[in-house]
């Protein structure tokens, strides 16, 4: 688990890698988006995100083939890094984890990156599932250098 | 023989925290069997009471899905490598 100096979980995304995701989900409209957030073991900073396909190629749900899933975490692996998270979009509603994200959310030590595009521009939200319990998470933004 | 399975970050701690580990067998199911043996904590996580694949976890041997080829009873070759990954999905 990640703490601030507050003592509080957040997730550091650098703004290329926001937009990147951004871009990603506003191009498989109609669909979901979805991707794989890769960063280093200390589950803190988002260093790069790997752009999945929508298996399910469905408005309101998403899935990642596991061979995406392979070639992911071999891209981690590459870059000493592991896979820290999930991100999808929301077509229509808030960027708010459903019954449904909460249900199949496979990885406690995961982020959880929602992008809703319900709105003039879309917005990006960040959280923890653990034990079906949902925590929202700052979204820090660092450039990386 | 002996396969290397992969395991996903959350099944870690069940294997003593290794990513790799390696089992004998000569088929996937033989395999994921033994790995259970030799780690108690990965038993009911990967295969069901009843033996067959627990639907939130994908199994891949090399590039494929096996549920797309002999499911189980595929057989590995040396150098095989099995890759135990988590169905990711929502809504």
């Amino acid at each position: 688990m990640v703490l601030n100096d507050s003592g509080e979980q957040y997730l550091t995304i650098p703004v290329h890698i926001q937009k990147q995701m951004m871009a990603w989900c506003l191009s498989a409209l109609p669909e979901e988006g979805c991707g794989l957030l890769l960063g280093p073991a200390d589950r803190h900073t988002v260093t790069d995100a790997y752009l999945a396909k929508n298996a399910a190629k469905s408005a309101k749900l998403y899935s990642i083939e596991g061979r995406d899933y392979l070639r992911a975490d071999r891209q981690a692996e590459e870059s000493g890094c592991e896979i820290i998270g999930v991100f999808h979009s929301h077509t229509h509603t808030d960027p708010y984890p459903s019954s449904t994200d909460v249900e199949l959310a496979p990885d406690p030590g995961w982020h959880y990156v929602l992008v809703s595009l319900c709105h003039e521009v879309p917005v990006m939200r960040s959280y923890r599932i653990i034990d079906f319990q949902i925590t929202e998470e700052p979204i820090l933004s660092e450039e990386s250098t | 023989m002996s396969v290397e399975v992969r395991l996903p970050t959350l099944l870690r701690s069940a294997a003593g925290g290794q990513a790799i580990v390696v089992a004998d067998g000569d088929t996937v199911g033989d395999v994921l069997r033994n790995m259970a043996l030799s780690h108690p904590g990965l038993e009911g996580q990967i295969l069901t009471a009843d033996g067959s694949l627990h639907k939130f976890v994908n199994v891949y041997l090399d590039d494929d899905d096996v549920r797309y080829l002999d499911k189980l009873d595929t057989k590995v070759q040396e150098g095989s490598v099995i890759s135990i990954l988590p169905a990711v999905a929502g809504g």
